[in-house]
């Protein structure tokens, strides 16, 4: 495969499917954090509350990982059928988890005898769809071996201790986006558990980006000349950095009062500096070690075809999106949830 | 049908086909259902706006509650195939995926995302923004549906008849060159409007059995029912028959594009020179290649398909053997899609009938035959899908890639483990929903029929007289005898 120079319109096609994904990651990840939250909130009325919270709006987070996997597929065709046979038993795992984890928030209102049985399979839906997502993320940083156009691996090469690590470190990292959304959408005692678990998370998840940053150049040698020779290695001090001064932040932050929106727009950017972490050690590949984003591009015809209708749509998107936030903003009422 | 246990038959290509057509048809299940319930939800908001009646948003509240869950269960269902693709059918999406990407791509962002923006409002905001910003909203999503629809249904069509791109003679892909070609493609506008038309009558029945339930209950003096079953009964005698010939003109857009289709729909092994029969039932015998037991009405088909009782028609055997797509399958999907429509259009005119004596109410032998059709919309449907996908066959895109080049490159155990994980959580979960939303049905339209607070013991317990909990629910579906105790249909007020 070459590994010529990504186009304009190729980097413009990264961009964004790294922000469906960001997207998709920050706004499902607030959802899934909630459903392993479950565990924490035991009771009925509390649980009710968490589900209330997101109700209005899971569908439309949910979207953003068909945009992210059909945009891959539109817009980088040969990474898509590559990396799909390669994460096959993740993504599988992903998809059903997320069946179960979606239908639980109808059906969890609509029995009471059976309702245990919904809570389950919110939270095991949940669980599956996260850890396999962290598992997605590692198996993809550490490498897929591809001939010709295909993936030419077996069938559990995506099961390393790196990627079980990238599993572990997304689930502690959603719910500490679980527990900042908490804080923001509820008072009382929800909150102030959502604050403690906050600090614990919080912790975990900055031990777990530690852990996978300082495992990265391992896996691959590609990615210690990306970050630790000179001149990307000045920058690579600056990344981490941001990441400690952010999280320092948040962490002051979940112990004041008043700050209720401040943790979960500070968790937000914690999320985005792993995005750019993370670019920047895949760059300019997209199915590491061989696949370069030019060499699995699809044609300019499809690009500016989609290009077009991404500038249309996407401020639409995020307008009405935005407007659906700020219809059911503010706090839930547990008397009054949407349900 | 012995040899379909052949362990050959057990490949990762059979079994990932297998897998594919599994997981579509139960998708496709819930959009031909939502795409109509949307449209009806809408309807019925519009119709509450401009009237101020009552039993319009009774209704809608009524069916909301089922819509939600059936949404619910197609987002679900639905995410699952956007991945589908890539896992089970990577040289496809390789191949064809500059084409059919964009086009997929283009029904996230203009239609994915605006159902499921919209949908919050409309299912928790009735109380939050105005009549008029809300109804907004459920037309929003109504709308939406359906241009998810046409998008996916331009993917689809262009994998039949595909047009405007040529093939990259290094990588093996197409590339795009023509798009008003690709999204318009030959038979894009016939299967569209047949697809859609049939998610209508879909829901249309539904509808209809619903309130025929209640009817043969003795709830003739809910309005709500009423109204319900007036709605549909209407929606079946006019749309019923417009179907049909909609679905007349996508039979002949397949002869001029799929020719061989056609035979198999047919049944048609032999040419005919001089005028074919047209095959009403029959054996399939596909080892002698001919229909057994055929009951036939000689040159209808040549009148239907060409428009004179004498044209000649060809038959399969003008057709190389590894192009044949599988007869019998087509062969019988396809009558029982006719079937049910010419069904569904004599249930139409049944209920003129009784609309014109005045006994639209009152006519249990008529709400027994809706009651009776209610679920034949999704068979019809399945039926349908099936006709055509397998007909398509050998080919994935026809007449350019193969379904045998199409598969991932997979061990037939790791597609026959997701194929069974599939199956068992697919009839766990989805049978759960169906099993939830039947109860949300048997229970009528109240006088104070609340969107959400029924969803909620809580708050139901003082609101609602009956809320759509099974666990309390006073009457049960199969007892038949509904005790009239439940309150519902009794309220002052429901005997308009």
């Amino acid at each position: 495969m070459s590994s010529a120079d990504p186009t304009l319109l190729t980097l413009v096609w990264g961009g964004i499917i790294l922000f469906a994904v960001y997207a998709y990651v920050v706004m499902d990840g607030f959802d899934l954090g909630l459903g392993l939250l479950f565990l924490a909130y035991p009771e009925r009325a509390d649980r009710d509350v968490l589900m209330n919270s997101v109700a209005p709006v899971w569908d439309g987070n949910e979207t953003w990982l068909v945009l992210g996997g059909g945009g891959l597929f539109a817009a980088f065709p040969l990474a898509y059928a590559i990396l799909m046979p390669a994460l096959y038993a993740p993504i599988i795992a992903m998809l059903l988890g997320l069946v179960f984890r979606g239908v639980a928030f109808e059906y969890r209102w609509r029995t009471n005898r059976g309702r245990w049985v919904w809570d389950a399979a919110f939270i095991g839906g949940s669980f599956v769809a996260t850890f396999a997502q962290g598992i997605v993320l590692g198996a993809i940083v550490q490498g897929v071996k591809v001939d010709g156009r295909e993936y030419a691996g077996g069938w559990f090469d995506w099961l390393t201790p790196f990627s079980l690590l990238t599993g572990v470190a997304v689930v502690v990292g959603y719910v500490l986006l679980g527990c900042t959304w908490l804080i923001m959408k509820t008072d009382g005692a929800i909150q102030e558990r959502a604050r403690k678990l906050g600090s614990v998370f919080g912790l975990a998840t900055l031990a777990s980006i530690g852990a996978v940053s300082l495992a990265t150049p391992f896996v691959n040698s590609d990615y210690w000349d990306r970050w630790f020779v000179f001149p990307n290695a000045l920058f690579s001090f600056v990344v981490p950095t941001i990441i400690v001064f952010i999280a320092v932040l948040m962490f002051r932050s979940l112990k004041v009062h008043h700050h209720e929106y401040r943790p979960f727009v500070l968790t937000l950017v914690l999320f985005a500096l792993c995005f750019v972490g993370l670019a920047i050690s895949l760059f300019p590949n997209i199915v590491p070690p061989s696949i370069s984003m030019q060499a699995a591009a699809a044609p300019p015809s499809s690009q500016i075809f989609m290009l077009v209708g991404v500038a249309i749509t996407m401020p639409l998107i995020i307008g009405y999106t935005a407007y659906a936030y700020w219809i059911f903003r503010g706090k839930i009422d547990p008397e009054h949830g949407y349900h | 049908m012995l040899e379909l246990f052949n362990l050959e038959n057990f490949s990762a290509l059979n079994l990932a086909r297998f897998q594919f057509a599994f997981t579509v048809a139960f998708h496709f299940i819930f959009p031909s259902f939502s795409i109509g319930l949307a449209s009806f939800l809408a309807v019925l908001e519009g119709l509450w706006l401009l009237t101020g009646r009552d039993v319009f948003i009774r209704l809608f509240k009524y069916w909301i509650k089922i819509f939600a869950v059936v949404f619910a269960m197609g987002v679900v269902s639905g995410i699952v195939m956007a991945y589908q693709f890539g896992t089970n059918w990577s040289r496809f999406s390789d191949i064809a995926g500059p084409v059919i990407g964009p086009l997929m791509a283009y029904e996230v962002l203009t239609a994915f995302f605006l159902e499921a923006g919209f949908l919050g409002v409309m299912l928790f905001g009735l109380d939050r923004v105005g009549r008029k910003l809300h109804f907004t909203a459920t037309a929003l999503v109504a709308i939406g549906t359906c241009i998810s629809a046409t998008w996916i249904l331009s993917v689809n069509s262009w994998m039949h008849t595909p047009a405007g791109f040529t093939t990259d003679p290094v990588s093996g892909q197409y590339l795009p060159e023509d798009w008003l070609a690709i999204i318009f493609n030959p038979s894009f506008p016939y299967r569209l409007l047949h697809t859609v038309t049939a998610a209508y009558l879909t829901t249309a029945l539904v509808v209809g059995g619903v309130g025929a339930w209640h009817l043969l209950k003795r709830r003739r003096d809910n309005e709500a029912v009423r109204m319900m079953f007036s709605m549909s009964m209407w929606m079946l005698a006019i749309v019923a028959p417009i179907q049909i010939v909609l679905g007349d003109f996508h039979g002949l857009n397949t002869l001029e594009h799929q020719p061989q289709k056609v035979m198999a729909m047919e049944g048609h092994y032999e040419s005919y020179p001089e005028g074919a029969p047209l095959i009403i039932a029959g054996l399939v015998n596909s080892e002698e290649r001919r229909i057994d037991y055929a009951i036939e009405i000689p040159k209808l088909s040549s009148l239907i398909l060409k428009h004179d009782l004498d044209a000649p028609l060809d038959g399969l055997d003008t057709i190389p053997d590894d192009e044949e797509p599988p007869v019998a399958i087509v062969f019988y999907s396809f009558r029982i899609m006719v079937f049910l429509g010419t069904l569904m259009a004599l249930l139409g005119l049944f209920s003129l009938l009784q609309r014109k004596r005045g006994t639209l109410y009152d006519s249990r032998m008529l709400h027994y035959s809706a009651l009776s059709m209610a679920p034949m919309g999704f068979v019809a449907v399945i039926a349908g899908w099936i006709t055509t996908e397998v007909g398509r066959q050998p080919y994935t895109i026809y007449g350019q890639l193969l379904t045998a080049d199409s598969a991932s490159p997979l061990d037939a155990a790791a597609v026959g483990a997701s194929l069974i994980a599939f199956i068992v959580i697919y009839f766990t979960v989805f049978g759960a929903g169906v099993f939830y939303i039947m109860r949300l049905m048997s229970r009528p339209p109240a006088i104070d029929e609340s969107a959400s607070a029924s969803r909620d013991p809580i708050r139901s317990a003082g609101i609602t007289p009956g809320n759509a909990m099974g666990d309390d629910i006073t009457e049960s579906p199969s007892d038949g005898t509904a005790r009239r105790g439940n309150g519902h249909d009794l309220l002052p007020g429901a005997n308009t």
